[in-house]
């Protein structure tokens, strides 16, 4: 079990500490942890925090992209989490009040996008492109188009204090990802979540409850997004409904994207998806780290990311898999004339193939 | 239901007229040409961006580079027009020719290395936005007589209306879509390729060729857009037009285009564009509702034509049957 998860994610681990080095390289103090006034700080441990958002997001958005689908509104649904959050709590409610009610919304949004996709049949995107449009706007409904300060120390300590010396945020994405990793592969779940990504039809007529796994699946993507939202607003101690994730769901998806999950849904990971969020976090802080003019920041990411991408992409991973091939037996799959949308078999098949 | 495919175009034209009816009812000087010049002036780049989209998505693709690629080319063309002394028309032309070659590279990746258009053209949305940081993080003026000469231009309606260039440009431009889209092989690919890559392959369609083209399409109306949009601000910034992909692809959906491809038309982009922008100037000359009503309409506006086209779905496909004879002759 553990072996085959280490041989699933090598890539990613060797992509990540490839990074690291340039890191190190670049700051040699980068690996170094100190403890200030009970408190861990270093450049790893920042790694680690700052990715918390996307890491949070990236869980959710692994399971919805398994099942063949996409959740583009996780970013507003962090606003509207966050101005719940904010909203309740400046109203004088205790701070665990406030980040069930913000759960709560996330749960709703979540379900919203799920019944979209998995009882009216709408396609991923679309469907939850309304939200995303929608989102922010309701967000900003919410505290009024102004940013919601507070001061409550509970809420403040989830997205900017520590438990045992390290930042809470951390804990939030290790503790959640183990929960949802026990969740789905210690029971079938994850099984079932993949069948209906690899082909929705033929798992209904295994007797799979393809539907409500859907609406299962964007639940938690909300519940995640909702965390991710109350851990953001935590931190700058106030709820931003124009800025709070922004653009954050394009970063989970390429998180989850750089962790190896196909777009088009089947066999994932989440241990690779966390990964990919720290793999994107540490290139951002070896941007910073170069002393690189700022306005190279982007330019460096895209490029950086594009490399990664096309080294994982079907058309490369077939060449190199027959590359291997071709010193022994024959390759057990023909390559199909089709593109695009039958490559989606081949991947898999040579994924399958390999491991 | 014979022609069941243009009742979205039909509905998108009627929600228009309806919307459009109904402000007046409200606001009677809004029935004037010149809200109907400012409402084309003001979503020019928008509307030039969102044919591009509908050319994408009818392949059965996304874009989501659009955005950045008008930022980018409104911060060339301003650095350009700063720094050296050629004229605007070159830099139109070079700034073209840069952004018509970046899609064609996006769609040649999408097609050879297999991968998502969805990922390939976020990678370019964020190499796009980069670049644009990289000739200028501030807004640098463009102040050039040509330019000054370029938005002089406009034709005076009775009633006041200014028609300037850039709404011309935009329904040339939709002109000039419709005529690709449907009198040609090009645009018969474009909707092969969105009903089915497979069998239009097995027909002859040449995928690579259409793929790379379409994007191409894309990308350079994007770069006009930002021209456009340049024009319009007389503006470069490299955080100008965040999020245009996303008002684009809403434009498309609310036109009934169908986000799976093969099946929509310009023409009900055009009015989406319109819809959007009717909205917008609804809250204005409402002056109490705040802007955010503007996301929050839009995304109701969404939701309604996705279900529209849902039910219209499930009742063309359940009359099926019947209807087949008549389906054969249309």
């Amino acid at each position: 079990m553990i072996r085959a998860t280490l041989r699933r994610v090598a890539p990613q681990i060797f992509i990540l500490g490839l990074v690291l080095l340039l890191n190190f390289l670049l700051s040699p103090g980068f690996f170094k942890v100190e403890m200030h006034q009970g408190r861990l700080f270093g450049n790893l441990i920042d790694v680690l925090n700052r990715g918390a958002p996307v890491a949070l997001l990236s869980i959710g958005m692994t399971l919805v992209i398994a099942t063949r689908g996409i959740d583009l509104s996780v970013g507003a649904v962090m606003a509207i989490a966050g101005a719940v959050a904010a909203s309740v709590v400046t109203e004088g409610s205790h701070w665990l009040v406030a980040v069930f009610a913000a759960l709560g919304a996330g749960a709703l949004c979540g379900l919203w996008n799920g019944v979209l996709v998995a009882i009216f049949r709408i396609q991923p995107i679309v469907a939850t492109l309304v939200l995303m449009v929608a989102g922010r706007g309701i967000a900003q409904l919410l505290t009024h188009g102004a940013i919601l300060t507070f001061n409550d120390p509970g809420l403040v300590r989830l997205g900017g204090g520590t438990i045992f010396s390290v930042p809470t945020p951390i804990w939030l994405w290790i503790a959640l990802a183990l929960i949802v990793g026990i969740v789905v592969r210690r029971s079938a779940l994850g099984l079932l979540i993949e069948a209906t990504g690899i082909n929705e039809r033929s798992a209904r007529l295994a007797g799979i409850n393809a539907r409500v796994l859907l609406v299962a699946v964007y639940l938690v993507a909300g519940l995640c997004a909702a965390i991710a939202g109350i851990v953001v607003a935590g931190d700058i101690r106030g709820a931003d409904a124009n800025n709070a994730g922004l653009w954050m769901e394009l970063d989970a998806i390429l998180a989850v994207v750089i962790g190896g999950n196909s777009l088009l849904g089947g066999r994932f990971s989440i241990t690779a998806s966390l990964l990919g969020a720290l793999i994107i976090q540490s290139v951002n802080s070896a941007i910073l780290l170069s002393g690189m003019p700022v306005e190279f920041n982007l330019v460096i990411k895209a490029l950086i990311i594009i490399a990664i991408l096309v080294i994982q992409s079907p058309r490369i991973k077939h060449s190199l898999y027959l590359l291997r091939a071709s010193s022994g037996t024959q390759p057990p799959v023909e390559r199909p004339s089709a593109p695009r949308r039958r490559s989606a078999g081949t991947e898999r098949i040579t994924e399958e193939g390999r491991t | 239901m014979r022609h069941s495919t243009k009742l979205p175009l039909y509905i998108t034209i009627a929600t228009f007229l309806l919307a459009y009816a109904l402000c007046i009812a409200q606001f009677p000087s809004m029935l004037s040409t010149r809200v109907v010049a400012n409402l084309l002036t003001d979503n020019a780049f928008l509307g030039i961006t969102a044919v591009g989209m509908t050319f994408v998505i009818l392949s059965g693709g996304i874009d989501l580079s659009v955005g950045s690629v008008i930022a980018f080319t409104g911060v060339f063309l301003a650095v350009v027009l700063r720094d050296t002394s050629i004229h605007p028309l070159v830099a139109f032309v070079l700034a073209l020719g840069i952004t018509t070659l970046f899609g064609a590279v996006m769609g040649a990746i999408i097609h050879y290395l297999e991968m998502p258009p969805f990922i390939v053209t976020l990678a370019g949305m964020f190499l796009m936005r980069g670049l644009a940081y990289v000739l200028s993080t501030e807004s640098v003026p463009i102040d050039h007589e040509f330019y000054d000469w370029l938005q002089s231009l406009y034709w005076k309606a009775p009633g006041g209306g200014r028609f300037r260039l850039i709404a011309g440009i935009m329904l040339l431009v939709f002109l000039g879509a419709m005529i690709v889209l449907h009198r040609t092989r090009f645009g018969r690919n474009v909707y092969a390729l969105g009903g089915s890559a497979q069998t239009a392959q097995l027909m002859g369609v040449s995928c690579a060729r259409s793929t790379i083209m379409i994007y191409a399409v894309s990308g350079g109306l994007a770069g006009l857009a930002g021209i456009v949009f340049s024009l319009y601000t007389s503006a470069g910034y490299s955080l100008a037009a965040v999020g245009t992909e996303l008002d684009a692809i809403a434009a498309v959906v609310i036109g009934g285009t169908l986000l799976t491809g093969g099946s929509g038309f310009v023409a009900g982009t055009f009015f989406g564009i319109m819809i959007m922008g009717l909205i917008q100037t609804y809250i204005v000359f409402d002056g109490t509702l705040s802007s955010w009503w503007t996301k929050i309409v839009i995304g109701i506006l969404l939701f309604t034509f996705i279900m529209l086209q849902k039910g219209l779905a499930w009742v063309t496909t359940g009359r099926i049957p019947r209807a087949s004879a008549s389906a054969a002759q249309s």
